[in-house]
């Protein structure tokens, strides 16, 4: 070759080059399949919601059971004020909308450090949040047996990373009607198996402690369930633990709004 | 990719060759990448809890791997020497990227699989290691055997430990689209009743060591010449 | 406080070796002596607190979803987070080139000892581990992914001084013929990392 290709000059022209041919690639692929991958993540958690009450859904029919099953869409504050409510198609563009809450972002930007801070303490965790402007999403939905639902998302920290998923629960706001749950990186056979059907199934049918301090727990693989608990995954401790807390956590902020709504009701 | 195939047909009268036949076979066994050469041990011991995901890694490295190699093969003459290692990354880490974004619009679902796995890819030294080793001194034709042969010496070993600590393990084994296939019937388990618990330490990754440094075993008792000397 | 706790946590608890399998490629092939083994481990706990800073600044100010709104507010929606492992890759790969020429011209001393390790950890797993580690755990602060960075490399410089020992010793045990170097270095290997689990889970 004629040009010297150890040159400086060379060496310069050349990673200019290449940077500029790879950084265009890497932002037409991104930018030019944004709306697909938008629209492929909104079906996703349509799915997901629509899995918590029971009904099975697929990237095509998505949007179609969701506008059919899931009849409003709430917004409400940390203290179980509501904010928005709408009953509108999904539109997700719109920034108003709860359905875009994205609770595994905030939780990311700031829940997460201030669960680290509180340290099991709620009180000093709701001090922690009281101004940081977070919105929780609740959906109502009808069951397919005509029944009221609520389906609340949460999120929360495994062993290896985040882990989140949708509680729902029966008209009454204290029976779980049911829950998924999913993972991203936690060990498979053990804390993975969160998201497996069997965990999930023990949901069912099992009550809410509204009075006491814990709401819900997941107790150490084993150990003797009763109404107000279910069996954690054996080996995958923390894991469970992780799920305890994103239960526990989440739900009690929905505590003052289904008081709420319960006297409304009456 | 037009021009992978084109240049590997233009060497057609060669590509059988028993020169080319040895670079498709040799890391299966010889120079395997990772009992041999010691390359892409990270994800090899992340991902094969389940045999379902080592098939997806073996999957996504095969394809990146046939990409890079060739690129980097037809590139060889144009890359200064000084910021080769940058140039091999930079490929690497963009074809990933790609396929990731790619996979995330079109098939969403083989993406969610894949998303923990797309970090491993860049970082697997088999890639680096073949494109520094082979493809920045040979034409993309060999190179492109080169890709395939190791990648599939990677997959072989992958399998391997996958099935055996999924057994142990889960007592089950997953395949792809099927889900996991329990072949004990479950009454046996402990906690059916039965008398049948499963190993946990397999599932852990430090047992995945130890099941590499047994296949290493294994093949280095069949085949002498692997041995070290100490 | 909060230093030590990172530090401490960075070379145990979540031991790059031990606990994520990290940089396994480089453990294993230059762990034969410890004096390599410990030129090596020297160079990534180096590496890894000069990139694991330059990768936060660049995270932070650059890449996150509204990092960019310093330079306009109208800014506040541009979100370059795909980009983040190329840009991780590619600070790693030049600073290493770059600390190599450094070291080369200005202490000659250190590049003998450093020097041919340095190419080899553009590759290794722990340092772009280490940048992703960080970017996941949204640390406050530079002084806390500093700190993270360098308790992280002492602990893959604990892992390959400590193999590589062992490894000086078992020359002179009756080791079976095929299981002799690579294959008993992983067996040692995951027993160690056994050893290490027990640290799993502890908060400090």
């Amino acid at each position: 070759m004629a040009i010297n290709k150890n040159s400086t000059g060379y060496t310069f022209l050349f990673s200019i080059l290449m940077v500029i041919i790879v950084g265009s690639a890497l932002a037409f692929t991104a930018l030019s399949l944004k709306d697909r991958q938008d629209a492929n993540a909104a079906d996703k958690k349509m799915i997901d919601i629509l899995g918590a009450i029971g009904v099975e859904a697929n990237r095509s029919n998505a949007s179609e059971l969701f506008a059919e099953f899931v009849v409003e869409r709430v917004a409400i504050d940390l203290n179980g004020q509501q904010l928005t409510a709408t009953t509108e198609p999904v539109n997700p563009k719109d920034k108003e909308d709860p359905f875009t809450i994205d609770v595994q972002k905030d939780y990311r930007a700031a829940v997460k450090s201030a669960v680290k801070a509180a340290d099991g303490d709620s009180d000093k965790l709701n001090e922690a949040l009281v101004d940081k402007g977070l919105r929780f999403p609740l959906f109502e939905c009808r069951s397919q047996d005509g029944k009221t639902l609520y389906v609340i998302p949460v999120v929360g920290s495994g062993l290896w990373g985040p882990i989140w998923g949708y509680v729902a629960l029966e008209d009454d706001m204290t029976t779980i009607y049911g829950a998924n749950f999913d993972h991203k990186t936690e060990t498979p056979g053990l804390g993975a198996e969160i998201k497996e059907t069997f965990f999930t199934e023990k949901f069912k049918g099992k009550q809410l402690n509204k009075g006491a301090s814990t709401l819900f727990s997941v107790v150490k693989g084993g150990a003797p369930t009763d109404e107000y608990s279910v069996d954690g995954i054996t080996g995958g401790t923390i894991t469970s633990k992780g799920v305890d807390e994103m239960i526990n956590r989440t739900l009690a902020v929905y505590l003052g709004y289904f008081e709420s709504k319960t006297k409304a009701q009456r | 990719m037009s021009t992978d195939t084109k240049s590997a047909t233009t060497k057609k009268e060669s590509l059988f060759s028993k020169k080319n036949r040895k670079l498709l076979s040799d890391p299966l066994d010889d120079s395997n990448p990772i009992t041999v050469q010691v390359l892409g041990i990270c994800s090899a011991l992340a991902i094969t809890v389940q045999l379902q995901q080592a098939v997806i890694m073996s999957l996504s490295v095969l394809f990146v791997m046939i990409g890079g190699n060739v690129i980097i093969s037809l590139l060889r003459n144009m890359i200064p020497d000084r910021i080769r290692i940058i140039v091999q990354l930079v490929v690497v880490a963009s074809l990933v990227i790609i396929v990731d974004q790619v996979l995330k619009a079109f098939q969403p679902d083989i993406s969610e699989k894949l998303s923990v796995f797309v970090g491993l890819i860049i970082t697997n030294c088999i890639i680096m290691g073949r494109l520094e080793a082979f493809a920045l001194g040979n034409k993309p034709g060999p190179s492109f055997l080169d890709a395939i042969g190791n990648a599939m010496g990677y997959a072989w070993i992958l399998l391997a430990v996958s099935v055996v600590r999924e057994v142990f393990g889960s007592g089950a084994i997953s395949l792809p689209g099927m889900g996991q296939v329990k072949f004990l019937p479950t009454d046996w388990f402990m906690s059916e009743g039965g008398f049948y618990e499963n190993n946990n330490l397999m599932i852990l990754p430090p047992m995945a060591l130890v099941t590499v440094g047994i296949i290493i075993w294994i093949q280095r008792s069949r085949n002498k010449a692997l041995i070290e000397e100490n | 406080m909060e230093y030590i706790s990172i530090f401490v946590k960075g070379i145990f608890i979540e031991n790059m070796i031990f606990a994520y399998f990290l940089g396994m490629c480089s453990y294993l092939a230059v762990s034969k002596t410890v004096k390599t083994a410990n030129g090596l481990g020297l160079a990534v706990i180096f590496v890894l607190g000069i990139t694991v800073p330059i990768n936060y600044l660049l995270e932070n100010y650059v890449l996150k979803e509204g990092a960019l709104s310093w330079l306009d507010p109208s800014y506040s929606e541009v979100d370059l987070s795909f980009l983040s492992f190329i840009m991780f890759i590619a600070v790693i790969a030049s600073m290493v080139q770059l600390v190599e020429m450094i070291v080369e011209k200005f202490a000659p001393a250190l590049y003998g000892a450093l020097g041919i390790f340095l190419p080899l950890i553009a590759v290794n797993c722990s340092i772009l581990g280490g940048a992703l580690f960080m970017q996941d755990r949204q640390y406050p602060g530079i002084g806390e992914a500093t700190v993270f960075g360098l308790g992280s490399g002492v602990g893959w410089w604990i892992a390959i001084v400590a193999i590589a020992a062992i490894r000086e010793k078992i020359r002179y045990s009756h080791v079976p013929a095929p299981l002799k170097g690579l294959g008993i270095t992983f067996i040692i290997t995951g027993l160690m990392g056994i050893a290490f689990m027990s640290f799993m889970g502890i908060e400090i």
